[in-house]
């Protein structure tokens, strides 16, 4: 229970996607522009998260590792094996949200089938292949489908923490006298920076 | 048309500085920040993004008029896997400690929205040479501002260039000089800046031509 919590925890502060990874940069720059659309751009990343890595862990781990069912190494099929899980996934969720909530799935509208190339996803299953070789007694190991579960509930709130917060600080931030060549593009970047500095200060965080 | 047309030309230079994928496209932000904090890495992964594109764009432009309008992308998602997959393992082979510091980053070129931007605006429509063109250099393009990304950090964060000393060691404060390394160089906020930095000095260099 206590490494489920810390995985958690960490997952979201310490270990964040945006902004210590950089992943799902290019969504998260495109997207915050209102508050409203990036919560639900960040709930979607979540719940895709929820599916795909547990999946690919189980992908990972009784097929395609040695130990597997087939017995043999083959790890570096895993890039598209991933990724099909995931466009598949993606697609499967598109599918039911569109047939249980019509409403949500206008609000996501086209964010839905982009999440399918976005880096966070991939970059979950990325490095939960990589943590599933620590340590048992690492904070990050990952040995389980219920700490995939919690890896993932962590990472996409962690996400969805960063693009509501820089959406709201570009929602304020258009009253804003900017230097010309820095309009747009250039003061976010700017702002993505400061506030993952002020991340920075949870990187001490010992659970 | 001839291979190295006036058109032909445009194509291959234009991503170099006017239609720079990272400044002025904003595609491939996610590797390009993480990756910078040293040169080497910077430049392998520059140039894997560079081969992965010019072949990925090859041979979707090839196979485009086969490919169903409904499954396109996961066509293309399969031809970037597996060029992936190749040069992952190329990098593990021969420059080992290189493919160790990308860690998963190799792995999410996939997923990079240069590639995915490229083959949807410009493979579908285009023959394999002038795709090829374009795949190299925007290739080039990205890896231009992650040299310059990781040079400036390189050199700032550790004092070093390529990973040999550049900075007098005397002229560090613990031999009694007045130089400190600037840790913050090396920290993940400092790689946005610096990009933020770039696209400034871009825009302000080619501010005629944004109009």
């Amino acid at each position: 229970m206590e490494h489920f919590i810390s995985l958690f925890v960490r997952s979201i502060f310490v270990d964040n996607m945006i902004f210590a990874f950089f992943l799902g940069m290019c969504s998260y720059l495109a997207v915050s522009k209102t508050v409203k659309t990036s919560l639900g751009l960040g709930i979607a990343v979540t719940f895709v998260l929820l599916i795909t890595v547990p999946v690919d862990y189980l992908l990972q781990t009784k097929i395609l590792d040695e130990d597997g069912i087939l017995g043999v190494d083959l790890t570096f099929l895993s890039f598209i094996l991933f990724i099909a899980v995931i466009a598949a996934m993606v697609q499967l969720v598109e599918m039911i949200v569109e047939r249980f909530s019509p409403s949500l799935y206008n609000a996501l509208g086209i964010f839905l089938p982009l999440i399918a190339v976005n880096c966070a996803i991939m970059g979950a299953s990325l490095f939960m292949q990589q943590r599933i070789k620590l340590e048992p007694e690492a904070t990050q190991y990952i040995g389980g489908v219920g700490d995939c579960i919690a890896y993932a509930l962590g990472s996409g709130i962690g996400w969805t923490l960063a693009i509501v917060g820089l959406a709201a600080i570009r929602e304020k931030m258009a009253y804003s006298d900017v230097p010309k060549p820095l309009q747009g593009l250039g003061i976010t970047f700017i702002t993505v920076g400061l506030m993952a500095m002020a991340f920075l200060c949870f990187s001490g965080l010992k659970l | 048309m001839s291979l190295f047309s006036k058109e032909n030309g445009a194509i291959f230079t234009g991503p170099l500085n006017l239609n720079n994928p990272i400044a002025v496209q904003v595609l491939g932000i996610c590797s390009a920040l993480a990756v910078t904090s040293q040169l080497k890495p910077a430049i392998v992964m520059g140039l894997s993004v560079t081969v992965i594109t010019a072949f990925s764009n090859v041979i979707i432009s090839l196979i485009r008029k086969t490919i169903p309008n409904r499954i396109r992308i996961i066509v293309q998602l399969v031809v970037v896997a597996a060029l992936v997959t190749i040069v992952s393992n190329i990098l593990k082979a021969y420059v080992y400690d290189v493919s160790v510091q990308l860690s998963v980053y190799v792995g999410l070129i996939i997923t990079n929205c240069i590639l995915m931007g490229r083959l949807e605006a410009f493979a579908m429509q285009n023959g394999p040479w002038e795709s090829f063109l374009d795949g190299v250099g925007n290739g080039l393009g990205y890896a231009l501002v992650l040299v310059v990304v990781g040079f400036v950090r390189e050199l700032f964060g550790f004092g070093t260039i390529f990973g040999f000393t550049v900075i007098p060691e005397n002229a560090y404060i613990e031999a009694g000089g007045l130089y400190i390394n600037n840790g913050m160089m090396t920290m993940p906020a400092m790689a946005l800046i610096l990009v933020a930095c770039f696209i400034w000095v871009h825009r302000a260099v080619n501010k005629e031509e944004n109009k």
